[in-house]
């Protein structure tokens, strides 16, 4: 009985403790868009008739994505430094790309070094993912038919980006880093970051095409703070 | 829809190219069968248990003449066959063509670019039928071949090359563009599409997209 | 311990390294014949789960066709026709006891041995092994995978293994011939394997410095084969500078062993000799000056075209006379139909089919549409396998014996023999209709094409027929393996053939002759008149 009880104690106080440490400080945002953008560029699919096929309507690249309020969509936000050396594993659940209507679903993604990436394709068509660095290629694989998945798994930090060889307007990113402080703007050009340790931060936005933007920041535990980015685009 | 043999042919010198492959076909078949038959005539005409003493030959310089002598004429006549086309294909462009395209291949796509209009298109490749048109063939990364099998015709694309090669069709319709040098992980799959049109339907075609085109976004560096 | 070594691995003795060369090759020739089932499997059925590789992905696919080619051409048949077949025959066939340089021979195999271990070990490459053909054309080369250069420095090794090889056979036959052994009274194999050396000699240099520059283009950024200040086409120029003799370099020993074989179970003399030897030269020299009829397409000058159509049509008389002058053999012989002498007629009369069909490719404006479709494939096969593995089959059922001191089995032998011939001819001959209807090689799914998909009827025909193909060779495989052991005791001379390795013990024995033989004719004085025997070897003065 008194094990019993004194088990339970312990129990509790592992779950606070668990808790607490669960606990750590919100950064959420928004990224503004300054400026008028070039307009959105129409993709013509006709190259390859099992991508035009899926579209009843114009396709358009997803290079500018600007939101009613302005604010820029598919911007990746990350903690750049600040993190020291600390580790955090890889979760075992896998980012997923998908290649759909001969697009990439999502944009732009972050992902953990050693996680996961499913890339499925979806298209009765034929896919080559190349994946690459700006100094080297990674891998560059071949999907030929539908419902295809092949995974992939990335041994450092980096922006690696996605094309298709086939369908030469597809393109996607992905944010590789060594923990789990990132995000992508949305379709109010939010974006959130949690369970951050309390410290000195410095986060960085990037945009494919604007390049990218820092500020400091810092928080305790507890906090919720909102950093807001500008982007300006420059003729 | 057992259609086994060359596709149809439908450039103004396909036809000079499938008579040459059938006056190839017609002496090659007849030396085949000739060869053949003499092979399987000989196994069954002087096998052992018909003939159990070989005849003593050691050659005969008259045969040896005679048989280097007249491949060699009918060799020469199919070097002139060929040759005749050779050089209506090769070296004699269309001083003024009718149409200008440059064609860009790369991994694995083709850059269709009209540069008299400045309209550009992927694997699309629209042309009037009944005119002369001059294709410039030229590749961004690695060797790929434009191959229009109804033309009879093939161009290496060769990256820092432009190599002209020029065509005339004969009728409308629609044909692949095929890759035809292995150039890599979707060499299969580099496909292209080709429109042969009225002149009328051809110049509608190309003003709607001269009209619908707009300024490329440009490339980023990766 | 030491004496195995000594007598089974570490061997000067030509034959020994004669066999090592073909039981090595035999081990690529089942690999090489595993990819090609792969090929034929995703062509007929694409994208279905295969045993052990599963479903084939494009990435793996050109794997496989770059590795067929390259094991069948390299490690198959050049091995056994350059290794094998002329080190085994050279020394017997002229009398001598050895090779000019045993440990030379000794270095070329175990060379050939390295670069074999450095071609396997190259699918472990990341990235794959190679996958951009056997011909390797660059740019595509140049940014494949690591895989890649494992491929160069493999073939690199190899060249050199083959040239310490060549070197070695001109040697011996120019130095070691026995007494009375006059030029002319060489048998053709020694006469096609000396003319190949030479080709070997010129050739193989070329091939390996262009190798080599392809590899300095991959690790240390030089731009060779690269626009702008390279030119891609010349890798073209100079692979196939080498790569067109090489395809004499395989079939020229075919040449001289069905020559051989044809005269000895024909009973009769070889027709035209002198014909023949001028015919090969011929062949040989021609051979250097045809390169560019593969780079019709290319989009080289029209004029050059036309000389190098003019060369290549030419190749056809030379090789039209050596195929008259083997039906000249046949005619009016009393002809024995063993395996060896069967293997023999259907080299000729499919090699006459890879002829006749080079003919087509030959004239440059019909090249233009043909090149790099089927109908290329259909050629190179006939004249690969309907020529010089037909050759290799009839060397190897004629030679048998004198290797191993057994026989195989001659009804073995011959149900091998039709199974494989019809097969064969089920396999390849359709490629040519399809290549005819304009399908490329090299393709991982050809239906993605509408015009090529009406072929299908015919695809699977090939495949199955392949499929059948590979399991024929069963019987052969039993026939060699099992008669090693069991096979009925040979007598030195089973075939009453003239030439000097039938005069002395099956298996011949460790430094050949007892005592040098002396030579006091041709080999081919088979049925002459008023003569008790048919036939009068060599030695008989």
């Amino acid at each position: 009985m008194k094990n019993a009880r004194s088990f339970l104690l312990g129990l509790g106080l592992m779950m606070m403790v668990g808790q607490s440490l669960a606990l750590g400080a919100t950064l959420t945002g928004k990224v503004h868009l300054e400026g008028t953008p070039p307009p959105q560029e129409k993709i013509k699919m006709d190259a390859d008739p099992v991508c035009q096929m899926q579209h009843s309507s114009d396709v358009f690249a997803e290079r500018w994505v600007v939101n009613g309020n302005g604010t820029l969509r598919n911007v990746l936000i990350y903690i750049k430094e600040g993190l020291g050396d600390k580790t955090f594993p890889a979760p075992s659940e896998p980012v997923v790309l998908d290649q759909k209507g001969c697009q990439y679903h999502p944009h732009v993604m972050g992902i953990q070094v050693g996680q996961t990436l499913k890339i499925v394709n979806s298209d009765d068509t034929l896919h080559n993912v190349h994946g690459k660095t700006k100094e080297m290629s990674l891998f560059n694989l071949a999907m030929p038919f539908k419902g295809l998945e092949l995974e992939q798994k990335f041994e450092k930090a980096d922006m690696i980006k996605f094309v298709c060889e086939v369908h030469p307007w597809m393109a996607a990113y992905a944010g590789v880093f060594n923990h789990p402080f990132f995000a992508v703007s949305g379709e109010d050009g939010s974006f959130e970051i949690k369970n951050l340790p309390a410290g000195t931060y410095g986060v960085e936005a990037w945009h494919e095409k604007l390049g990218t933007q820092t500020q400091n920041v810092t928080v305790t535990e507890t906090d919720s703070k909102a950093v807001d980015f500008s982007f300006k685009v420059t003729e | 829809m057992l259609n086994w043999w060359l596709p149809e042919g439908i450039s103004t010198y396909s036809g000079k190219v499938d008579g040459i492959f059938y006056i190839i076909l017609a002496i090659t078949g007849l030396m085949f069968f000739l060869v053949e038959g003499a092979i399987l005539f000989f196994c069954l005409r002087y096998r052992h248990t018909q003939h159990a003493k070989a005849t003593f030959v050691e050659g005969n310089t008259k045969l040896e003449v005679i048989w280097t002598l007249i491949p060699a004429a009918i060799l020469i006549f199919l070097m002139f066959k060929s040759q005749g086309v050779w050089s209506e294909m090769k070296s004699h462009m269309p001083a003024n063509p009718d149409l200008h395209i440059e064609v860009t291949a790369q991994q694995f796509a083709w850059n269709i670019h009209y540069p008299d209009s400045e309209v550009t298109t992927l694997n699309q490749l629209h042309i009037p039928v009944g005119k002369k048109v001059l294709v410039q063939v030229t590749s961004k990364d690695v060797i790929h071949s434009f191959f229009i099998p109804q033309f009879r015709l093939k161009q290496d694309a060769v990256p820092g090359s432009k190599i002209n090669v020029w065509f005339e069709a004969t009728q409308v319709g629609h044909y692949e563009l095929v890759c035809a040098e292995f150039c890599g992980l979707a060499h299969y799959r580099m496909r292209g599409y080709l429109k042969i049109e009225t002149p009328e339907e051809f110049q509608a075609w190309l003003d709607q997209s001269k009209k619908e085109a707009e300024k490329k976004g440009d490339e980023d560096e990766w | 311990m030491k004496s195995f070594m000594h007598k089974y691995v570490f061997s000067t003795d030509h034959k020994m390294i004669g066999l090592q060369f073909l039981f090595t090759a035999f081990l690529f020739m089942l690999f090489g014949g595993l990819l090609a089932m792969a090929i034929r499997w995703q062509l007929a059925w694409p994208g279905t789960k295969l045993p052990v590789l599963g479903v084939i992905m494009p990435e793996t696919y050109n794997v496989i066709f770059t590795m067929h080619g390259t094991f069948m051409i390299f490690f198959v048949v050049i091995a056994i026709m350059v290794g094998a077949f002329a080190n085994f025959t050279v020394p017997l066939l002229i009398g001598a006891h050895d090779m000019a340089f045993p440990k030379i021979n000794m270095a070329s195999y175990w060379l050939f041995f390295i670069s074999c271990v450095i071609m396997l070990a190259s699918f472990f490459a990341p990235g794959g092994a190679a996958a951009t053909g056997w011909t390797a054309y660059a740019p595509v080369s140049v940014k494949a995978p690591m895989g890649q250069s494992l491929w160069l420095i493999s073939l690199i090794v190899l060249g050199v293994s083959s040239i310490l090889g060549s070197l070695n056979y001109l040697t011996t036959i120019v130095n070691l011939r026995a007494p009375g052994m006059h030029f002319f009274r060489m048998p053709m194999t020694v006469w096609a394997i000396f003319i190949t050396a030479i080709l070997v000699l010129l050739a193989t240099p070329v091939l390996t410095a262009a190798l080599a520059m392809l590899l300095l283009d991959r690790v240390l950024d030089t731009t060779f084969f690269l626009a702008g200040t390279g030119q891609p086409v010349l890798w073209q120029h100079v692979f196939w500078f080498y790569s067109h003799p090489a395809v004499y370099i395989m079939i020229l020993p075919a040449m001289g062993i069905a020559s051989d074989v044809l005269s000895v179970f024909s009973r009769k003399p070889l027709f035209g000799y002198h014909a023949m030897v001028y015919a090969l030269s011929a062949i040989a020299g021609l051979g250097f000056i045809v390169w560019a009829h593969h780079m019709f397409a290319t989009g080289l000058n029209p004029t050059l075209g036309t000389t190098f159509m003019v060369a290549t049509m030419f190749i056809a008389v030379p090789t039209g006379v050596k195929i008259f002058n083997w039906l000249g053999t046949l005619w009016g012989g009393s002809i024995h139909f063993s395996s060896a002498m069967l293997n023999a007629i259907a080299f000729v009369s499919m090699f006459v089919i890879g002829g006749l069909s080079g003919v087509f490719l030959a004239a440059a404006s019909l090249d233009i549409y043909l090149h790099d479709t089927y109908f290329v494939v259909a050629h190179i096969h006939y004249v690969l396998f309907g020529g010089s593995l037909f050759g290799i089959f009839a060397g190897i059922y004629y030679w048998y014996p004198k290797m191993f001191g057994r026989m195989m089995n001659e009804k073995l032998g011959k149900i091998h023999f039709w199974l494989t011939f019809v097969f064969y001819n089920l396999t390849f001959f359709p490629m040519h209709i399809i290549g005819i209807h304009g399908m490329p090689r090299r393709f991982y799914d050809y239906k993605q094409y509408e015009f090529l998909r009406g072929l299908e009827p015919l695809q699977l025909l090939i495949s199955i027929s392949a499929f059948a193909l590979f399991i024929c060779q069963l019987p052969f495989v039993y026939n060699f393996f099992v008669n090693l052991f069991v096979g009925k005791k040979a007598p030195n001379n089973p075939w009453q053939a003239n030439t000097l390795e039938w005069t002395i013990p099956s298996p011949a024995p460790h430094l050949n002759y007892a005592k040098v033989p002396i030579v006091y004719r041709w080999p081919y004085e088979y049925s002459l008149p008023h003569a008790k025997e048919d036939w009068l070897a060599q030695d008989q003065p």
